[in-house]
């Protein structure tokens, strides 16, 4: 059937094939393309030169900077930075295994019937809101925190700085461990999904060369389906480097670097979520605005960072391949 | 095949016809309304703090069954916002905690008329004490300062000779955004405490020198209810509502410990009122009478003095129905402040208030005449 005409039939053929659905189509989702690359740059842009009173002021110093003192228009981002790297990374620590766990149970051990069920449940974790999550950190897991695993860390590993300190409750740990729990369901619902991808012929191939389940598990599947697990991994980071209110609910918004995971510390998204609406001082605005700057470009060199080790991963399976 | 196509186009017609239907339909009813009901209702917009919203919302409905023909709206979304937003001239007013110094008002002059009062308490959790705790100044500075890090330290047992104190360490919990209460508790201990007002200085955010922040009243509710041996500070009426045993304070010139409530937290508006009569704007922080409750502060409604500054947007009928509307929140609008936990105006304050409102004008000409 010929597709509709739009002008009837008295139109030429050259207008017919200009306005033809397919070009019109390929022009439309073109101009959405660019949308997303304009949109990028306006952001950039936006926030640079927001954040030109602070740049010009502070310079290089901003990112080495540990003060932040709004009274005396002191700011510095380092203790910020700090402390979305290291809850993030404690995120990363804590939940990855686990969420390979999840995956691998579900994608490989799981009885059919129980698979559909918990497979549900983890994606219905993944759709609670952020504060929700704040909340239920602040209220059950900081007392239990502070009354069972800080006594339980301190006798244990006390011997290293890292947990040393005073036992709050509140702090980087708690902080690490909320947004391990936020992003288990992210990285394990896609990582499930990747291995559920790899084509059964790579199990039947080890099964048939005697490999036990494990060995399965590890040389054909886990092997086969790393490059979309790190891709869920980085979707985890990307969630716990941007996360704001479960984080400042528990982590206790303090700007310093300490070595003990049980001090307060403070986030990037965190401080400007707590201190935007009352800043009235143009520099301490601009400060501000290039503490989102920074986050923007962090987000940034570690998602070029993880493309990067994924194309390596790519080429690197495929040279085994051959 | 050609009755599919004649189904076709009846039922495109009928789906075009529908919808010029349905938008013919919304244009009438649109300009019916507009033609029956001749323009005539005033909106005021406002914008600003945070910590005065339920009452100015009250207050707008309130008006608004008076004189229906005017309609109030306020958002809070922080003084911050709300100084911004007037300045942009996108509201008739705005809240604000902190008062806005002469040099920041680059767009007009902005008269600040106190509305109502800010109290902030010193709210802690002892497990097992009985009696209240009492506190001075320069004690609540050295706790926040890290100066005074146990409960029994020999200063809070003097101040507490009746009071059995446990040997444990202070949990501090401060606010982490910018607020207008950090504003007037960092605002007291500048003034009581030299070290400080040094140290840290005053600012709707500061760099604490201990302590854990959280985000809102709310949240350092949160805290303080959750840790054994901790203090916080936060607005009266939030640690009211949520029963949060809360400090009396000592006041500097009776020596004697002051209970905050609605009346001790009104008469410290009471004890600048010379220095109000110069300056609106003066902090009323540890204020030279005997009965005061010591950490409070005014919180201010932000109007042009000028008001024709709006252009279009404005004429003298709005600005009329503006003054008018707070001219009506210092006077019979006072009546709504103590049921919603805010302390009333003192009638000397009322006074300086009606001055103030008669010194706006409208191209020169003072607004309100009576």
């Amino acid at each position: 059937m010929p597709p509709p005409l739009l002008f009837g039939k008295k139109e030429s053929k050259r207008a017919r094939k200009f306005l033809s659905g397919d070009s019109i189509f390929k022009k439309l989702t073109l101009i959405f393309a660019l949308f997303i690359l304009v949109l990028f740059l306006l952001i950039f842009y936006e926030l640079y030169s927001g954040s030109q009173l602070s740049i010009n002021k502070f310079g290089l110093g901003f990112l080495t900077g540990v003060e932040w003192d709004p009274v005396h228009q002191v700011f510095g981002a380092l203790p910020f930075i700090y402390g979305t790297v290291t809850s993030s990374i404690i995120a990363l620590i804590i939940a990855v295994p686990i969420s390979l766990g999840i995956a691998i149970y579900l994608s490989e051990l799981a009885p059919r019937r129980f698979r559909s069920l918990l497979s549900f449940m983890v994606e219905l974790l993944a759709a609670v809101p952020s504060v929700v999550y704040g909340l239920w950190g602040l209220f059950v897991m900081v007392p239990w925190i502070r009354d069972y695993l800080q006594p339980f860390l301190e006798s244990t590993l006390g011997f290293l700085p890292l947990f040393q300190g005073p036992k709050f409750g509140i702090g980087m740990l708690a902080g690490g461990i909320i947004l391990a729990i936020m992003i288990i369901p992210t990285i394990s619902a896609v990582s499930r999904e990747v291995m559920l991808a790899v084509p059964d012929t790579q199990r039947e191939a080890a099964f048939a060369l005697g490999a036990t389940r494990w060995e399965t598990i590890r040389v054909a599947v886990l092997k086969y389906a790393r490059t979309g697990i790190f891709g869920a991994i980085l979707l985890g980071l990307g969630r716990a480097l941007g996360e704001t209110m479960a984080v400042i609910m528990v982590i206790g918004n303090r700007p310093q670097i300490s070595l003990s995971l049980f001090e307060p510390a403070y986030t990037m998204s965190g401080v400007i979520a707590s201190e935007y609406i009352e800043a009235t001082q143009e520099i301490y605005l601009s400060a501000l605005i290039e503490i989102g700057l920074l986050l923007f470009i962090i987000t940034l060199i570690m998602n070029v960072f993880a493309r990067l080790l994924v194309w390596r991963m790519m080429k690197m399976f495929r040279g085994a391949k051959e | 095949m050609p009755e599919r196509g004649t189904m076709k186009s009846k039922s495109g017609i009928s789906k075009t016809m529908a919808v010029l239907a349905i938008i013919i339909i919304v244009i009438g009813i649109v300009a019916a309304y507009y033609i029956l009901n001749p323009y005539t209702t005033i909106t005021l917009n406002g914008a600003g703090a945070t910590f005065p919203e339920p009452l100015i919302k009250k207050w707008a409905s309130e008006y608004n069954k008076l004189k229906p023909s005017v309609v109030i709206n306020y958002q809070g979304i922080g003084s911050g916002g709300g100084i911004q937003q007037i300045k942009e001239k996108v509201v008739d007013f705005a809240g604000t905690d902190a008062p806005v110094k002469d040099e920041e008002m680059t767009t007009g002059y902005l008269v600040h008329i106190p509305e109502t009062i800010g109290a902030v308490v010193v709210a802690y959790n002892m497990p097992g004490l009985t009696g209240t705790l009492k506190l001075d100044g320069d004690t609540i500075a050295k706790i926040f300062l890290g100066n005074i890090t146990k409960w029994n330290d020999e200063k809070i047992v003097a101040l507490n000779p009746e009071l059995s104190l446990p040997d444990q360490n202070i949990f501090v919990a401060h606010r982490s955004d910018g607020s207008g209460t950090t504003y007037i508790f960092t605002d007291y201990l500048s003034r009581v405490s030299q070290e400080w007002a040094n140290k840290v200085g005053m600012g709707k955010s500061v760099d604490w020198p201990v302590g854990v922040g959280a985000q809102g009243n709310p949240g350092v509710a949160g805290l303080v209810s959750q840790n054994p041996y901790s203090i916080g500070y936060m607005e009266i009426a939030y640690a009211y509502l949520n029963n949060i045993p809360y400090a009396w304070i000592k006041n500097e010139f009776s020596g004697e410990f002051i209970e905050p409530t609605l009346e001790s937290v009104s008469k410290a508006a009471e004890g600048f009122l010379e220095e109000m009569k110069e300056d609106v704007r003066v902090s009323i922080v540890n204020p030279p009478h005997p009965e005061a409750y010591p950490i409070a502060s005014f919180t201010y409604i932000l109007l042009y003095k000028e008001q024709n500054v709006y252009g279009a947007r404005t004429n003298f009928e709005k600005s009329n129905a503006l003054l008018n509307f707070i001219w009506w929140v210092v006077h019979e609008g006072q009546e709504y402040s103590e049921t919603l936990l805010y302390p009333r105006l003192p009638p000397e304050v009322i006074v300086i208030c009606e001055e103030l409102l008669r010194s706006i004008t409208y191209n020169g000409q003072p607004i309100i005449t009576s």
